[in-house]
């Protein structure tokens, strides 16, 4: 198998597995980590294709996707903490009104 | 099999199973463990492309910052939470029935494509020249280049700050 494909494969397979985890999981932030392993896999596809095409603007883009998840994070574990404070639970089961 | 492609098989299996591991532990604090496992192996990947710079930036960032963060917020919250003990919803079979065909589908399509190697890229593209992922001409060409988008990441920053702050206020000040 060829390296690059390996390396796809990967990244398709932790996307995956992360898509399972967001669907699957009750626990707010593993639901929320399960994001991160999802971002982390398409972050493999980019840094492959980076440097197989050996474009120093591919590293660029990479660090910034890092910045923006980063800045996702410092939201997002305020808005988990708010909903665990409201219902004394992360279960996003409690949160369950909220379908449409 | 060369040394290089022996350690990619290594790191590639260790994120692998570390991404299994995160669907499988209980405790929020495995799952983030399983998660920081998974990343690490992956800042090995990219170490092994021959991408330094990013693999750096993988276990400072990701590593360093966010899922400190992650294990604080873990060690906070209450360890009696129903949804510790109790895994999985309702939807578990058709979930991995969907992810697995996606998997399935991508890599199908992969394994199908034309296998893309650099000396493709460099015969379709003649002249280009190959840049190398070391800290020096990284940084030149970041500072040099994209001097915009950096000053602007820190705007976002700032942005993301300024959000948290204003969430927990507002989470305050519905309660008292």
């Amino acid at each position: 198998m060829d390296r690059t494909q390996l390396l796809l494969s990967l990244s398709f397979a932790l996307f995956a597995l992360g898509l399972v985890g967001v669907m699957v999981r009750r626990n707010a932030l593993v639901m929320l980590m399960c994001m991160e392993l999802m971002l982390n896999g398409v972050i493999l596809s980019l840094v492959t294709f980076a440097a197989l095409s050996a474009t120093l603007s591919g590293a660029v883009l990479v660090f910034l996707v890092f910045v923006v998840a980063a800045a996702e994070i410092a939201i997002a574990i305020p808005i988990v903490l708010l909903l665990a404070k409201e219902r004394h639970t992360l279960d996003v089961g409690a949160w369950s009104e909220l379908k449409g | 099999m060369s040394l290089e492609n022996v350690l990619l098989a290594f790191f590639a299996a260790s994120a692998l199973a570390g991404g299994v591991l995160m669907l499988i532990a209980r405790h929020p604090m495995r799952v983030a463990l399983a998660l920081i496992s998974a990343m690490i192996s992956l800042a090995g990947i990219y170490a092994v492309l021959g991408v330094h710079v990013i693999a750096v930036f993988q276990v400072l960032i990701y590593v360093g910052a966010v899922m400190v963060f992650m294990v604080y917020v873990i060690m906070l919250l209450d360890v009696r939470d129903p949804s510790f003990l109790e895994r999985y919803g309702r939807a578990i079979v058709p979930s991995i029935v969907v992810a697995a065909a996606l998997a399935a589908a991508l890599a199908a399509a992969v394994g199908r494509g034309q296998v893309m190697t650099a000396a493709r890229i460099a015969e379709a593209h003649p002249g280009r020249v190959a840049a190398t992922f070391e800290v020096q001409p990284f940084s030149a060409e970041f500072i040099g280049r994209y001097w915009l988008h950096f000053e602007l990441t820190s705007v976002l920053l700032l942005a993301a700050v300024v959000a948290a702050i204003a969430l927990i206020k507002a989470g305050r000040r519905r309660d008292g």
